[in-house]
């Protein structure tokens, strides 16, 4: 056995994947005139054409392992989360998951959304503890060994943030920028009410207020009840440990209701009579109405839906036969139908569910279409398993005013021009 | 028949683990120590505030010092949320949302400060000075007078403009 195999050896060997990086570099340096470069670009590729053998198969490739922890392809760069404009800072910001370029219903770890209050904490599990107290007969201390001894549960969830869609959103164009502030991957924990029940929930308990170990100290109150049906202390997502900028080592998983809710770096559960009433259910997460009142403890996500391809800042290549492809969720359950409509609302026909249709969780839809090369609108509306519609923008705005910030679920219409191009139609 | 009787009581005896296994006896107990240490969650009626005091004259120092440089001189924003001010303004069509316009327990400024301000170094401040630097924004907001003391008792008290402005989650309102 070649005593080498399982060992990186060659660590200066010239790679392919160094030729590459050199020759985007000079790309990006824009020393040679682009005119040039894009002409040896195509005799390149068309060296790795039929008839010719193309160059990747005149020579190894990297090592096995040659990244321990894989990366996608370099092909693959611009597929990468992103932050809107530039924020006034980054520890309180938020990243967006880029919704057209993935397909499936999981989302990749790396490109979970991500939104902070106070930075990603490193913190070290070893030193983690989970602390449950308030109204319970045995307030307990948990290290996460103590969290992993308990039965597991692993279930597959989207989550969205609950700014998710803004009422104001000028000049965003792509699915990520309108609305990738949703993810959905598999969550494994143990279920909440398990760990509740070690402790011994006194019967005057109505809440649980989470708290998370950054700086922010984030604060959210979640009805007991919801606690003890499907909330889970997760540890894991996508089968690895989640990530520090999901929460590690751990976080609690409220399925359907406002991301936010779903509290990161979670250190401790107070069991409560009342809600506590935290800046992040008050002045935060409150849903402003035109009569000047505002919607308090508005947790669940409302069924929704989007069309990925096509969609803004994508083109059309070519007339003829293409696949509307899309997502569509609820925190009410599964999604029942999805419908789409080529002609801007006017008619609607029903998509195709790609299984597995699971509740509380991304589903992907499609639906065979033909484009003339007229100029259209297409979109997207999602029926969950209660029957509920997702309304339009106008009924939306006609109920909620434009202030609202919070729960904007409404349908996403993109135009699509003579050319092929597709942009946002609400623009 | 046989292999159902098999199934069946296959699943008797593991439903009786798991009732058996119902008290897993994992964890540790928290002391009362280790609870205060890390409740620091205030409730709307001022519950868990802690000891100590701060007017608004001593506020002003913290907040000049502390916060100013991301809240403005006089609150009026910047790197952070503008925290003064829009009273009345909810229902136009450009709403302001601030302490003063917007929140409805002054317990939670105290708790918020306490916990997550200033930005760059959270839980740094005394409660002697967390006191304080509320009492000098809602000084600000115009909720309380120049040199007023907040404490324990006082804080909850406070009644705030929008303390009624609040409605629990009615929907469905929209769709079908
Ligand atoms: C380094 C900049 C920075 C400093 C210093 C700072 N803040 Fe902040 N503050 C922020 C940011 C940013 C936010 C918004 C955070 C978020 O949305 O999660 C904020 C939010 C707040 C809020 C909530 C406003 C609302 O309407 O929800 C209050 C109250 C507040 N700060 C008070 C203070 C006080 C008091 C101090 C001084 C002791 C202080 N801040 C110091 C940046 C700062």
């Amino acid at each position: 056995m070649d005593e080498f195999a399982d060992r990186d050896v060659d660590v200066d060997q010239p790679s392919r994947r160094n030729f590459l990086k050199g020759s985007t570099a000079a790309i990006g340096g824009g020393i040679v005139g682009v005119a040039g470069l894009a002409t040896a670009a195509q005799a390149q590729q068309a060296n790795n054409l039929p008839p010719n053998v193309p160059e990747w198969m005149t020579y190894p490739g990297d090592d096995t392992a040659h990244n321990p922890y894989g990366l996608p392809s370099p092909y693959e760069e611009h597929v990468v989360r992103k932050v809107l404009g530039t924020p006034k800072t980054y520890s309180a910001a938020s990243s967006r998951t880029p919704l057209q370029d993935l397909d499936g219903i999981i989302t990749p770890n790396g490109l979970h959304y991500e939104r902070h209050h106070g930075g990603i904490p490193e913190i070290d599990p070893a030193q983690h503890r989970l602390m449950i107290f308030g109204l319970v007969d045995r307030p307990l201390v948990f290290t996460m060994d103590d969290l992993k001894r308990f039965p597991s549960v692993s279930r597959i969830h989207m989550m969205e943030c609950s700014g998710n869609q803004s009422f104001t959103a000028t000049g965003r164009n792509t699915a990520q920028e309108l609305m990738g502030l949703v993810s959905c991957a598999e969550w494994t924990g143990v279920a909440l009410k398990t760990v509740l029940e070690e402790c011994g929930v006194q019967s005057n308990a109505r809440w649980v207020v989470a708290e998370g170990a950054d700086a922010a100290a984030m604060t959210r109150s979640i009805p007991l009840e919801k606690c003890l049906d499907d909330v889970i202390l997760a540890y894991s997502q996508n089968g690895e440990r989640i990530r520090p900028e999901q929460g590690y080592p751990l976080r609690i998983f409220v399925p359907g209701y406002e991301g936010n809710m779903s509290v990161k770096w979670l250190r401790s559960l107070q069991v409560r009579e009342e809600p506590i009433y935290s800046r992040e259910e008050t002045s935060k997460y409150t849903d402003l109405l035109p009569d000047g009142h505002s919607r308090q403890f508005s947790f669940m996500m409302e069924a929704k839906s989007i069309i990925t391809y096509p969609s803004g800042g994508q083109q059309l290549s070519a007339q003829g036969y293409h696949e509307i492809s899309g997502l569509a969720w609820s925190g009410y359950g599964k999604i029942e139908r999805v419908e789409v409509s080529v002609d801007g609302g006017e008619t609607w026909q029903e998509a195709q569910l790609q299984d597995p249709v699971l509740p509380i969780c991304l589903t992907r839809f499609r639906l065979p279409w033909a484009w003339e090369g007229e100029p259209v609108t297409i979109m997207s509306r999602a029926i969950d398993e209660t029957g509920y519609v997702q309304p339009t923008l106008e009924a939306l705005l006609d109920a909620r005013g434009r202030n609202s910030v919070y729960h904007n679920h409404a349908i996403q219409p993109w135009a699509i021009a003579a050319n092929g191009e597709v942009s946002n139609a609400n623009a | 028949m046989r292999m159902r009787d098999g199934l069946l009581s296959a699943a008797i005896v593991l439903a009786s683990t798991a009732a058996a296994l119902a008290d897993y006896g994992i964890g540790t107990p928290a002391t009362p120590e280790e609870i205060a240490g890390w409740n620091i969650s205030i409730g709307r009626d001022g519950d868990n505030l802690p000891a100590g005091s701060g007017d608004t004259v001593a506020g002003a120092e913290v907040f000049e010092q502390r916060c100013s440089a991301c809240h403005g001189e006089s609150g009026e924003g910047g790197i952070g949320d503008r925290l003064v001010g829009g009273q009345g303004t909810l229902s136009d069509e450009r709403p302001i949302k601030t302490v003063g316009s917007y929140w409805p327990y002054a317990t939670t400024l105290f708790d918020y400060i306490r916990r997550a301000m200033p930005l760059d170094s959270p839980q740094s401040l005394s409660a002697d000075e967390v006191y304080a630097v509320s009492a000098y924004i809602l000084m600000l907001n115009g909720i309380v007078d120049e040199g007023t003391v907040l404490d324990a008792d006082s804080l909850p008290a406070i009644e705030m403009p929008n303390r009624d402005g609040f409605v629990l989650d009615d929907r469905p309102d929209v769709g079908q």
